[in-house]
């Protein structure tokens, strides 16, 4: 593995090849926020609240830092005024639907980032759709018991009834990664389970 | 038909198919595009088979149904060959007497031919009427003339001479920087250019097989002329395609097509049997050693499956969700190999620029856009349909001497080129030309060429509103900013129209605006906001008066009224 060196927050970073932005932050100690981030499956690129600053040959552009692969000489903004202020924004709309927010992680950012919970008219679906659900049961359990349905912002999850109802109960090792609320993941499965003739299905295969 | 195996071989065919043409035996064309087929272009059609069965003549006259003609608005279109007398508006009733008259009688009816509404002024001839005076018909021109189901009329008109040349006279690189001198730009909507992105996908990944996709998912809702000429010939596409993979190197290729488009899937699929048939597809090309095969991957009906990343996971068989282009798909494409992707249009430009060189394609068009480009004109004008036109052309132009000005005698306000992710100028700058870098600095990017001209009575806080509604169900809702952004900026819009707006409002939907384009995933969350943004640049009293006012300046807003 040929060592890279760049700079993130003006600190000189040593990054292995393969690694994301975040890898290399992490192993330097400089924390980036992260919602949709689990160490154990792939990366998904999708809450943006790890948006970061870069700069490549002069050029600075916004990225993901879960997503954007290290490079010799790169720079990284962590903090920047326009990143902060994109955090605030994702932080304000995600509040709408999780309002109370009980998991900590959301609330330490929301204070961190000086988002007001109230900035947008509350729709509580409490689901903020990280997919750490979806992507846990597919990756490591390789059930697919729970999916996502529909497109923009109608999008939702959604458990299968005929893998839940053998595989979920004896399982249940989502529940605790969501990011808003441990009963979220309770609530939509039983959902599933009392009202299996809702309409189902993946996405897009239409 | 046995293979072609030399380019002499492909001449001598030529000569035999144009020898075996009756200069002056009458050709009657009838348009089947798709808004011909709407306007009953299949009874008009059937009604002269069944005419020229009646009379017995079968022998003395062709007849095909074809691409679109362009004229939409006066659709269904036909017209006469040799002396190319064009019928307008043209019904089933009116067949027995255009075959008495004009074919055997050789006499144009007048009822039938164009005549200016303003000054009664009549046109016989195609070229003679307004709306195809002035085109530079060098994309589309062909396609009244010829039977998209037949490859020996794609050869009447000097089809894959251009392949034919390419494989023969000119090595792969020598392609290549045609291309690139020609500086030929994507007419998908980003205006990259083609040469560069194909030197990438040529010098990528060494050793690893590559691909070549025709892009012709058309999913902007006011585009049209991507099918229209696809449908119409769609051997053109398929040239400048098998051109290109010979000048990257690649030996298969994808054409990602819609769904829901019978007609140009029947028409792509024979013209691919036909190809190969004559061995302009395969292996050994022509005899010259080259081998490239093509395959038809039909798309998922959402408009984020046009965008490239997604397109490719598509043609994986996965859902059509974008990746972000940290890496670009010319290099990692489908299957992680490289993968250049180009717009219908695109690479139908490739034939000629082989055939004419460089110089005489760049001679069109203005500094940094060449050639010609096709314009679907829709909304608030006399002549809807496709214009081709060349670059540089004056957008005034467009709207008054092609499309004919704004019907119903009301003024023109407005036009918003590249649907959804697109911009809206306002009619004060309306001298500006068509080109890529002179409209997106004014904030609307040409897009596709999809031009929507809007008259005094468009509401621009309902456009924008509208152009979001049509992405809610068209995002694929996997990255916050493009999903709650959206959904906000759609509630506080709608509130607008509604007579709900309050203070603060258009901060607010800048402030969306600036998070939305720079940090969504793709390049459809980063333009959401675009159709916004350039109406906020130009209407933003209209924006204001809906809020302090509760007023619609243009009546538009039921509420409001
Ligand atoms: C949401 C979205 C939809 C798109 N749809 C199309 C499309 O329908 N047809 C097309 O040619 N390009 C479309 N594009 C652009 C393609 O991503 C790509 O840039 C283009 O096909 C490249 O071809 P070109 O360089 O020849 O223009 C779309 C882009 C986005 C972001
Ligand atoms: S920007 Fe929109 S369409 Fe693109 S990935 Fe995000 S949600 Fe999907
Ligand atoms: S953690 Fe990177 S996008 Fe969610």
């Amino acid at each position: 593995m040929s060592e890279i060196i760049m700079q993130i927050d003006g600190i000189e970073v040593a990054a292995e090849e393969g690694m994301t932005v975040l890898d290399a932050a992490q192993k330097a100690g400089i924390s980036i926020p992260t919602l949709c981030y689990l160490e154990t499956l792939e990366p998904y690129g999708a809450c943006r609240l790890c948006t970061v600053e870069v700069e490549v040959r002069g050029r600075t552009n916004l990225v993901a830092a879960c997503l954007y692969p290290v490079e010799k000489d790169l720079i990284v903004r962590t903090r920047t005024e326009k990143v902060d202020k994109i955090r605030k924004m994702i932080l304000e709309l995600l509040l709408a639907h999780a309002p109370v927010a009980r998991g900590l992680k959301m609330q330490e950012y929301a204070e961190e980032y000086g988002a007001d919970k109230n900035r947008f008219e509350k729709e509580p679906s409490f689901c903020i759709q990280c997919g750490l659900c979806v992507r846990y049961c597919a990756e490591i359990k390789k059930k697919n018991a729970i999916c996502f349905v529909n497109k923009g912002p109608s999008r939702e999850i959604q458990f299968i009834p005929e893998i839940a109802a053998k595989e979920c109960w004896s399982c249940t090792e989502c529940f605790p990664l969501c990011p808003t609320e441990y009963l979220q993941g309770v609530f939509v499965l039983t959902k599933a389970l009392a009202f299996p003739s809702a309409p189902m299905g993946p996405t897009v295969e239409e | 038909m046995p293979r072609i195996n030399s380019a002499a071989e492909l001449e001598e065919l030529r000569k035999g198919i144009l020898a075996q043409k009756d200069p002056d035996k009458p050709c009657i064309s009838v348009c089947a595009g798709i808004a011909c087929l709407g306007s009953g272009n299949a009874e008009v059609l059937s009604a002269f088979e069944e005419e020229i069965k009646k009379q017995s003549l079968d022998a003395k006259v062709d007849l095909i149904a074809t691409g679109c003609h362009g004229f939409c608005e006066k659709g269904p279109i036909v017209v006469i060959y040799p002396e190319e007398i064009c019928y307008l508006e043209v019904t089933p009733e009116d067949v027995p007497e255009i075959i008495s008259q004009t074919i055997l009688g050789k006499q144009v009816i007048d009822r039938l031919i164009y005549t200016d509404s303003d000054t009664g002024t009549k046109a016989a001839h195609q070229s003679e009427i307004p709306f195809y005076k002035n085109q530079s018909r060098l994309l589309i021109g062909n396609s009244p003339k010829i039977n998209p189901k037949s490859i020996e009329d794609y050869l009447a008109v000097g089809g894959y001479s251009a392949l034919s040349k390419a494989l023969f006279e000119m090595s792969p690189e020598g392609v290549l920087d045609e291309i690139k001198k020609a500086n030929l730009r994507g007419r998908g909507g980003g205006g990259f250019p083609a040469g560069s992105k194909w030197e990438t996908t040529r010098n990528a990944q060494p050793g690893v097989d590559k691909y070549v996709i025709v892009n012709a998912h058309e999913g902007e809702p006011g585009a049209f002329m991507d099918r229209a000429l696809f449908t119409g010939n769609p051997h053109l596409i398929l040239e400048g395609l098998i051109i290109g993979a010979y000048a990257i190197g690649s030996h298969q290729g994808f054409i990602y097509t819609r769904h829901d488009t019978p007609v140009l899937r029947k028409n792509l699929d024979l013209a691919l049997a036909q190809a190969k048939e004559y061995g302009f597809l395969g292996d050994n090309i022509l005899g010259s050693g080259f081998s490239f095969n093509v395959d038809v991957h039909l798309d998922v009906g959402i408009f984020v499956s046009g965008e490239s990343s997604a397109l490719m996971k598509s043609i994986e068989g996965m859902p059509p969700e974008p990746r972000p282009k940290y890496i670009r798909t010319s290099v990692t494409g489908i299957w992680d190999r490289p993968s250049n992707l180009n717009n219908v249009e695109t690479w139908a430009n490739v034939p000629q620029i082989i055939s004419n060189g460089y110089e005489w394609y760049s001679s069109i068009g203005t500094e940094r856009s060449k050639g010609t480009k096709l314009i679907s004109l829709s909304g608030n004008i006399v002549n809807s349909g496709v214009v081709e036109v060349p670059m540089g052309t004056s957008l005034r132009e467009i709207v008054f001497d092609f499309g004919g000005g704004i019907p119903n005698g009301k003024k023109l306000k407005a036009i918003h080129f590249g649907g959804p992710m697109g911009g809206t100028i306002p009619e004060s700058l309306i001298d500006t030309p068509l080109d890529f870098d002179e409209l997106s600095k004014l904030g609307a990017s040409l897009g596709a060429g999809d031009m929507l001209v809007l008259d005094e009575d468009t509401c621009m806080v309902e456009m924008a509103r509208l152009f979001l509604d049509f992405l809610a169900g068209e995002s694929c809702g996997k990255c916050v900013p493009c999903r709650e952004g959206m959904r906000q900026m759609l509630k506080i819009l709608t509130n607008m129209t509604q007579g709900e707006g309050k203070e603060g409002d258009i901060k607010l939907l800048e402030e969306i605006s600036g998070v939305v384009g720079e940090a969504a995933l793709c390049s459809l969350g980063r333009s959401i906001q675009k159709p916004l943004i350039s109406m906020l640049k130009y209407f933003r009293d209209e924006f204001e008066a809906h809020i302090n006012e509760k007023r619609c300046p243009a009546n538009a807003c039921k509420e409001l009224n």
